[in-house]
């Protein structure tokens, strides 16, 4: 919409002395956020160690994240881990806030608190710890004999089908308190008036529950929703220590190669191009959720 | 268009140009190899100067032998000045690459043997090879050819186990077995002599109900020590030495290599390992074995001294048993890693005699007093008898009979990822023999036809 006082300038200093007061902030952003991204986007294009003198590639270095089997995996990898990283806590949290929320238990803050734990805790001690359960003498195993399941008892990491389901629980574990205390604050700002006039009208716990506390909380959700498919989706920390990828190559994800590809392997133009690709599916999948987000809470 | 649009654009454009004014890796220039005519061996004459080193020695007793060396050093050569900067083998692996492009690397590096890192670096140019000093000091008599091979790579940085010396190593590991002699002796079963033994005790020892062998390989290259073991029985030394450095010419296809690759399917099949294996972490698996859990452990002699203190007199060590009792040894082995000089380095000849102090049989005496494994002089060293006398005398004794074959995960610079992944899906019943030989023929091969 063409503004209609468009050659008049607006009072106050004029616009250009914004910009100045911007400088300092945009210079760090640029030195220690947009250039070392250009960078990367550029060594992308390049076949390159590390040490010796860079090849141009063009494109081929992105072409084989598109041929490449193992790469395509890690990207599929990285899906499902969304499932345990952000759909499994966003419902787990739902229903654990809900509750919490309604039941005005006693000591609430100190059930926030437990339930928040988690989070505090260093990925890397999380990861350690998980490993020791996970392990064929661990106590998950443990658990299972001693409530007679030996057959279920298993090395979990070991095992090709549960590998990468037991990372995600992991995840699931770490990112439930995140999400719950999140929505706890949501639904706490929500006004028990509204309550009020839906019980007046009839409505049941669940009534309630879908009519009043979930329209109320999508920017909650939308929020934790972002913030845990990001953990998801660059998840490195806990597949390094847990798993190192293996067994086989069944939960290797982007992140991972991305290290493996530039410190290991010394294919730092292939590492770049991963972590560039990466960094645009980040950054559309936020877009869609803020974008569903948005408009459902603009009333 | 709006001006702050084009205001972006401008700025977006002019970073794009400032990060495309170069091509990645143009401001290493390669400096000439250095050609020195005599050696100044005697470090005292050298001058003041200031050698900085960079060591993984972060451990223990290899801690301990790194400090006596180097004050050893301080006192025989005052005029000579260390800074030594120590970390830790994951954390030295992936700054080393930085520091070598820097403008002031260090003068000594402890560089990993295989391709990605000292291969890597032989290629830029970042370190000199040390020939002139083998001659001045007589390197080659200290090291045989076996150990040497480790350190070698032709000036291009493609063969690997050939060519020049860029590297001195301080101690030598070989891959073995651990036998808990309590054990076979409560299994009637006596140390194996040959491999046909050692086949025939795993089935004695599974029909007393525990599984004989154990392996954590959740880290996936544990297994690797495994293949490698079952491998030197199969195939000729020579093949496995091809394969590991990659080079052209040999073929994992081969009825040797499937006849390797089946034994372990077999001993899967037998149920000989711990079960859960590939979900059970390396050291919670040798720690399970010091604590009684199985008859042996295939592993290498880094863990001597742990297993030494925790097992006391019931724990032993023999190399790989050969198809007969007095058959040639051939074990998967190496070095420590080594020791190299960077091009850059103001002070090459400080730093060859550095280089020469701590790999001195002096050196390797104060290596075997701190408990490390000596990798020249092995068998004339003090030992305490038992496990430490095994491991020495075994080591002492596959260096002597050139029985020693690279680490499979050597040969390729994917290969450590390949044979990990392709063991794991082995081992698990995942893949057959012949998929397991197909997966690493591909990697090999197409590594080996453009490598040249």
């Amino acid at each position: 919409m063409p503004s209609p006082r468009r050659t008049a300038s607006p009072p106050g200093e004029p616009r250009r002395i914004a910009y100045l007061y911007l400088l300092p902030g945009f210079a760090v952003y640029a030195a220690f956020l947009l250039y070392p991204l250009l960078r990367s986007v550029q060594l992308s294009l390049y076949d390159w160690d590390g040490l010796t003198l860079g090849r141009w590639v063009g494109l081929a270095n992105y072409r084989e994240i598109i041929s490449d089997v193992g790469l395509r995996a890690a990207f599929g990898h990285a899906l499902v881990l969304m499932v345990f990283f952000a759909v499994v806590p966003v419902c787990v949290g739902l229903l654990l806030a809900s509750v919490l929320n309604r039941a005005k238990v006693r000591g609430l803050a100190f059930f926030r608190t437990v339930v928040f734990l988690p989070q505090v805790v260093a990925m890397v001690v999380v990861a350690v710890a998980w490993r020791r359960i996970y392990g064929p003498d661990g106590s998950l195993n443990d658990l299972l004999r001693a409530i007679g399941l030996d057959s279920l008892a298993r090395g979990w990491l070991g095992d090709y089908a549960l590998a990468l389901p037991a990372v995600g629980f992991v995840g699931t574990w770490f990112e439930t308190g995140l999400v719950t205390v999140l929505l706890l604050a949501g639904m706490g700002r929500i006004n028990g008036s509204l309550y009020e006039a839906a019980r007046l009208d009839g409505a049941g716990p669940v009534r309630e529950f879908l009519a009043v506390t979930l329209p109320s909380v999508r920017g909650e959700i939308a929020v934790a929703s972002t913030l845990t498919v990001i953990a998801a989706l660059r998840t490195f920390d806990l597949v390094y220590v847990t798993t190192s990828g293996g067994p086989g190559n069944s939960t290797s994800v982007p992140s991972y190669e991305v290290y493996h590809r530039a410190f290991e392997l010394g294919r730092v133009g292939s590492a770049a191009a991963i972590g560039v690709t990466l960094t645009l599916v980040i950054l559309a999948i936020s877009l869609v959720i803020n974008r569903i987000g948005d408009r459902e809470t603009t009333r | 268009m709006t001006r702050t649009t084009r205001l972006g654009i401008a700025a977006g454009l002019g970073l794009l140009g400032l990060v495309s004014a170069c091509t990645p890796g143009s401001n290493t220039s390669a400096p000439p190899p250095s050609t020195v005519s005599s050696v100044q061996t005697d470090a005292s004459k050298l001058g003041d100067v200031t050698l900085v080193v960079w060591d993984q020695e972060v451990r223990g007793g290899q801690a301990e032998q790194m400090k006596q060396l180097n004050d050893a050093f301080q006192a025989k050569y005052p005029n000579i000045k260390l800074k030594r900067v120590s970390r830790s083998f994951d954390d030295l692996k992936t700054t080393l690459k930085l520091a070598l492009t820097g403008n002031e690397p260090p003068d000594v590096v402890e560089a990993n043997n295989g391709r990605s890192d000292m291969g890597a670096f032989v290629k830029a140019n970042q370190l000199i090879p040390l020939d002139p000093y083998v001659a001045a000091y007589g390197w080659d008599k200290r090291y045989p050819a076996s150990v040497r091979q480790y350190s070698s790579y032709t000036p291009d940085g493609k063969t690997f186990g050939q060519g020049n010396l860029y590297g001195l190593p301080q101690v030598g590991e070989v891959v073995g077995i651990f036998y808990s002699k309590k054990k076979l002796a409560a299994a009637g079963v006596q140390p194996p002599a040959t491999w046909a033994d050692f086949e025939a005790s795993l089935a004695a020892l599974k029909a007393k109900g525990e599984p004989p062998l154990v392996l954590g390989n959740l880290e996936k290259w544990p297994a690797i020590h495994v293949f490698g073991t079952a491998q030197g029985r199969t195939t000729s030394p020579d093949a496995i030495k091809q394969l590991a450095f990659g080079r052209k010419g040999a073929s994992w296809k081969s009825d040797e290599n499937l006849k390797a690759a089946q034994t372990l399917t077999d001993w899967v099949g037998k149920g000989y390992f711990n079960e859960g294996f590939n979900g059970q972490d390396y050291d919670p698996a040798w720690q399970s074995f010091a604590k009684g859990k199985g008859t042996y452990l295939i592993a290498g002699t880094w863990l001597q001294a742990d297993l030494g203190k925790a097992m006391g007199s019931d724990v032993g060590f023999m190399l790989p048993p050969g198809t007969s009792a007095d058959a040639k040894p051939i074990a998967t082995g190496g070095t420590g890693l080594p020791f190299a000089i960077t091009a850059k380095s103001k002070h090459p000849e400080a730093a060859a005699a550095y280089l020469n102090f701590i790999t001195s049989p002096d050196a390797m005496s104060t290596l075997a007093k701190t408990g490390n494994l000596p990798v020249a002089d092995t068998a004339a060293q003090q030992t305490t008898p038992g496990l430490q006398q095994d491991v020495f005398n075994a080591f002492g004794k596959i260096v002597t009979d050139d029985g020693l074959v690279p680490y499979l995960d050597y040969a390729t610079p994917t290969m450590p990822d390949t044979i990990g992944a392709a063991l794991q899906d082995l081992l698990a019943g995942k893949a057959t023999p012949e998929q397991f030989a197909d997966r690493l023929e591909k990697d090999y091969s197409a590594f080996a036809s453009t490598n040249g």
